[in-house]
């Protein structure tokens, strides 16, 4: 499955997974990686900063170009995966193990405003 | 878009094709790093059919090359030598960057860049006493290199083993119907063929079956990039002399013979020139038109990349003339100041890392 049913998207490719905690976790689609080539540098956000909707948070860069990996919803950063610092090109091999960061949307998000699979598939066909 | 004779070969490899120059070329057969590797520690081969080999013809045409090149194909002395060249504008100014080969007296082949191919031609041709030239689109190309890519090559096409086991660095030779020529574009040792375009598939195949394998634009460039060669439109141009870009070497300014471009050259001493960079610590990838602060005043990256061999980012920057290797000075990438390292080009030789003290 290229863009897996269980995960929600936006039009800026990423990919968001609600967690039941409440947290989001978000990474990029594997439109965006087999867009990119393969990704040789990533630089996450500080945890604990705070995000506004749509804001650029990260940066990704593959063999060709570099990134912007932006916030799906206003909130703060929780945690980041190191591990994809340290070998970027995990975000190729699998990029829904491959987590970038989970962040605490502000109360009131709602993530069923954020696409269904099939709406993103439709939106990079 | 223009395709070569090896487009369908490319296709049904399931390469990732790209526009080049107007020319649908493959960027990678799945993974340009692993293409990357494949050169530097065993063999890999590149299309490199949409570059146009121009056989040059007649008694003039050493005399005529002589004032057209600013290298000297007086240089070339013995039936097969290569000579790498810049083609200049009376302003000094890079139209392009060729090889040309001595075959006979009266026959001279240069290869030119895909984008600037007919720009070539056309200024040959208008340049005083140009001999007839022959634009050779029936010749396909394909570069094999890497340290494997002789014998493989050999393994594959047995019959090029005789012309070409003892063709020294920068020579070619015609093997039947095969031009093979011990050329590249990669720091590696390895051939350039030019093969009848009807025996490219064949030829491509024969290699693949060796176990070369097949390698895309991509890792051509960041090959290029690691051996410190340049890539015309990125690292020189029309706006700028080979002095200014790396290419004194190739520029034989000395003596009395009088060529395209020398007079301006003579005229405008560089105030800028060519060095590499390497990032020392992290924060993104150095890329083309970035901006280069050094301890002399400011310049411009003009090729930049992730390195595979090195594992870290390198780059060609153009920068004032007295900025000198060892030293350091930053990058700007996204708003931030990053440090890097000035060194001389190239960064990677035969597969050896040329610096690595950094």
């Amino acid at each position: 499955m290229k863009h897996p049913d269980h995960l929600r998207y936006t039009r800026t490719h990423e990919w968001v997974r609600a967690e039941q905690d409440g947290t989001l976790t978000v990474g990029i689609t594997h439109h965006a990686q087999d867009a990119l080539g393969e990704m040789v540098y990533v630089e996450l956000p500080e945890v604990g900063r705070k995000l506004a909707a749509e804001e650029p948070c990260a940066v990704i860069e593959s063999v060709k170009a570099a990134s912007d990996v932006y916030a799906p919803a206003a909130g703060e950063v929780m945690a980041v995966n190191d591990a994809v610092v340290k070998s970027p090109g995990d975000l190729n091999q699998d990029p829904y193990a491959a987590w970038l960061y989970r962040m605490k949307p502000e109360a009131g998000f709602d993530a069923g405003k954020l696409l269904e699979a099939a709406a993103y598939e439709k939106g990079v066909a | 878009m223009q395709r070569t004779p090896l487009h369908p070969v490319h296709r049904a490899a399931g390469a990732r094709l790209v526009d080049f120059a107007g020319w649908e070329m493959p960027l990678h057969y799945g993974s340009q790093t692993e293409e990357h590797h494949a050169v530097r520690r065993d063999a890999g081969m590149f299309d490199t059919s949409h570059m146009l080999a121009i056989d040059l013809e007649g008694a003039g045409t050493r005399a005529f090359l002589r004032r057209a090149l600013a290298n000297d194909v007086a240089r070339l002395s013995s039936p097969g030598k290569a000579l790498y060249s810049c083609v200049l504008r009376e302003d000094g100014g890079v139209l392009d960057d060729l090889i040309v080969y001595f075959l006979r007296e009266d026959l001279f082949r240069v290869v030119v860049n895909a984008a600037t191919a007919e720009k070539d031609l056309a200024w040959l041709a208008g340049l005083p006493a140009c001999p007839a030239r022959r634009p050779r689109r029936d010749l396909a190309m394909i570069a094999v290199q890497g340290p494997d890519a002789r014998a493989k090559t050999w393994q594959a096409l047995p019959g090029l083993k005789e012309a070409s086991e003892l063709l020294g660095v920068f020579f070619g030779a015609q093997a039947g119907e095969i031009f093979v020529a011990r050329t590249g574009y990669t720091g590696e040792d390895g051939f350039e063929l030019l093969v009848p375009a009807a025996q490219a598939v064949e030829t491509w195949q024969r290699l693949a079956g060796a176990g070369v394998r097949p390698c895309g634009l991509g890792a051509r460039d960041t090959l290029r990039l690691e051996a410190g060669m340049n890539l015309y439109g990125q690292d020189m141009d029309e706006s700028v002399t080979p002095l200014e870009s790396g290419l004194g070497w190739t520029v034989a300014l000395e003596g009395d013979r009088d060529f395209v471009g020398k007079a301006a050259l003579r005229a405008r001493p560089p105030a800028r020139k060519l060095v590499g960079l390497v990032m020392t610590g992290r924060g993104g990838v150095l890329r083309g038109h970035q901006k280069v602060r050094t301890a002399l005043g400011d310049g411009e990256i003009t090729s930049g990349g992730y390195s595979p061999t090195l594992e870290r980012s390198i780059a060609l920057a153009r920068v004032p003339i007295g900025a000198a290797p060892g030293t350091s000075a930053q990058v700007e990438i996204r708003d931030k100041w990053h440090a890097v390292r000035i060194v001389k080009p190239p960064f990677v030789r035969h597969g050896k890392p040329l610096h690595p003290d950094l």
